[in-house]
């Protein structure tokens, strides 16, 4: 009885110390998650903080911590394209669309025939040219900015959108072919095997085969070069003229005015910023499935 | 950008397709090699127009050495390098030891958790552009959001983030680091997803628990992946322009400049295109020995698939 009860002792302490351990941990878990919460939020909230703000012109906000009388005029302006600096501003979001889609699919497109040529068919010595696009970031995206400047003259391309696609593409793709080799491994050459003995041509296998199977690493490059381009200040302030502004270059130009729309602005920027959101939480699964693929073979 | 044939012919002899070869390889003939020749030539235009071209380009703009002793003598050029040492430096390296601790917060099993993560990887989705005015509206001082914060719970005066330079620095950096962070942290965990339950339950059983845990098992597994991703974000962060050129504006009087920005300023505000080349060469010398090991780890990666 007695060593039952020496030893009953230290047990219940044990899992005192235990449970208490535990309860540390999860509200210590639970105070980072909050961290997070406001560290993630604290801009996003600023952001919707002047936007909603119902003066125009003057900072109104100054120091406000919450919208004292909350009006959506800013996001009405935008709209109507009524406040200064957004005459345009819906024929802007049409040119930072365009920018922004056809990097999406010409990288798609550019950087799964490179690769499906290299990996799939093994074209030999084509691993030579997915090798050197890597060194691409070798040189910083800000470095090639004065000779795209003169170089898009030489290829007639000054003040067009295509200059900035261009520049976008050529950035974009060396990652795309990266994750898109990293994620072919996962199908089995037997199945471009039994295609081809059925009589498949190499177009056929990219088409049926090839993209069908690789749909979650293409989502990850779609989504990552879409955002390249939603991201872009540089190559779109130097590269197009005011006629051809895009949404980014328009708000970056505001910081010499101070009597700037502030909250129409900002309404502006919440609905620029939309798109790439919403792409990614529609695609978030075959997101992290191809991450952890490609994650998985580093 | 000259280095390129020189490093692909001075890797090792190895490609990618080496491991993937079926036992009955066959070259590619006829129709099947014209097919694969066609693939590849999209890519190829763009890499030799787009690439190859515009970095010879460069080098040739930024080949005359008179150049170098215009930037030395830049009241501007050495502040900006130690600039873009510490945004460089402290925001990458913050950034991913950050993100790869965090990773293991987000692989705790709760239903919270997983609707936080989604909160947290916003800012990687948020533009750049947008994201950095948001940052400069918060620090703009007391009209700013976190100056407002700061005179609210604590009762005092919070500085002028941009009229000092170690504060601008600083405010770049954090909001850098609030930008990338998520998408480092998204890969970490997905390596981390990767690891077999079984090995943590092994090394359980040999007492390696918490710390000791991360030190000897989770990280060995995770550091070819850290040293990669550091290496490519140090490459992408030299070139970022966005974030410098929004938060703090190079200011005060160009105290916060990086060479990504000043290149800017010297070719596009004072009409002086090599002089703005050469800023941004002169990190050469730092950038191709990054490039070579990254190269190499990365083709050690493909050719052990």
């Amino acid at each position: 009885m007695s060593v039952a009860a020496d030893l009953a002792q230290p047990m219940r302490l044990a899992r005192r110390r235990y449970r208490l351990r535990r309860v540390l941990t999860e509200a210590g878990s639970v105070m980072l998650g909050i961290g997070l919460l406001i560290w993630s939020l604290l801009p996003v909230y600023q952001m919707l903080l002047i936007a909603l703000d119902p003066e125009e012109g003057e900072i109104e906000f100054t120091g406000n911590l919450w919208p004292a009388e909350p009006s959506l005029d800013g996001f009405r302006d935008v709209l109507t394209q009524e406040a200064r600096y957004l005459e345009d501003f819906w024929y802007q979001f049409g040119n930072s669309l365009y920018i922004g889609l056809l990097t999406m699919v010409l990288t798609v497109l550019i950087g799964s025939l490179a690769s499906f040529a290299v990996s799939r068919m093994r074209l030999s010595k084509g691993s030579l040219l997915t090798n050197a696009a890597l060194l691409t970031y070798a040189i910083p995206a800000a470095f090639l900015i004065v000779p795209y400047y003169r170089i898009m003259h030489t290829y007639g391309l000054a003040d067009n959108l295509w200059a900035v696609i261009a520049a976008q593409v050529a950035f974009a793709t060396p990652f795309a072919i990266l994750i898109l080799q990293l994620y072919a491994r996962l199908i089995p050459f037997e199945l471009d095997d039994a295609a081809r003995v059925d009589g498949a041509s190499p177009v056929q296998l990219y088409l049926r085969i090839y993209l069908p199977l690789m749909a979650p690493a293409l989502a990850v490059v779609a989504i990552y070069a879409l955002l390249l381009a939603w991201n872009d200040y540089l190559y779109q302030a130097v590269l197009l003229s005011v006629r051809n502004m895009t949404v980014s270059v328009m708000q970056g130009q505001l910081f010499s005015d101070t009597d700037a729309p502030w909250n129409a602005m900002m309404a502006a920027a919440i609905i620029y910023v939309l798109p790439p959101i919403a792409l990614l939480f529609a695609l978030r699964r075959h997101v992290m499935a191809s991450l952890t693929m490609v994650s998985s073979g580093l | 950008m000259n280095g390129t044939g020189q490093l692909v012919a001075t890797g090792p002899p190895v490609s990618v397709r080496g491991s993937w070869r079926p036992p009955g390889h066959r070259h590619l003939r006829g129709a099947d090699f014209r097919w694969a020749i066609a693939f590849v030539l999209p890519y190829a235009a763009v890499f030799l127009a787009l690439v190859v071209y515009p970095a010879g380009y460069a080098l040739w703009m930024a080949s005359d050495l008179s150049l170098y002793t215009d930037l030395i003598e830049n009241r501007l050029y050495l502040p900006t390098l130690v600039n873009t040492l510490l945004f460089v430096g402290l925001g990458v390296n913050v950034k991913m030891f950050l993100a790869l601790l965090l990773s293991g917060f987000f692989l705790r099993p709760r239903w919270w958790i997983k609707g936080l993560l989604a909160v947290y990887v916003l800012p990687w989705a948020l533009a750049a552009t947008q994201a950095g005015i948001s940052f400069h509206w918060m620090l703009i001082g007391e009209q700013g959001l976190v100056d407002g914060l700061l005179a609210a719970l604590l009762g005092i005066d919070g500085p002028l983030w941009f009229n000092n330079r170690w504060l601008g620095v600083g405010s770049n950096i954090v909001a850098y680091i609030w930008k990338w962070m998520p998408f480092w942290t998204l890969i970490f965990l997905a390596a981390r997803m990767t690891i077999p339950r079984n090995i943590y339950d092994a090394a359980e059983v040999d007492g390696a628990t918490g710390i000791r845990r991360f030190v000897h098992v989770t990280f060995p597994l995770l550091a070819n992946l850290y040293l990669i991703c550091t290496l490519l974000s140090t490459l992408w962060t030299l070139g970022d322009f966005t974030t410098v050129y929004l938060v703090s504006g190079g200011g005060p009087a160009g105290a916060t400049e990086v060479l990504a920005t000043l290149g800017f300023h010297y070719a596009f505000d004072f009409s002086r295109p090599a002089l703005g080349v050469a800023a941004v060469m002169s990190t050469l010398p730092v950038l191709i020995p990054i490039a070579i090991i990254l190269m190499r780890r990365l083709q050690t990666s493909l050719v052990q698939l």
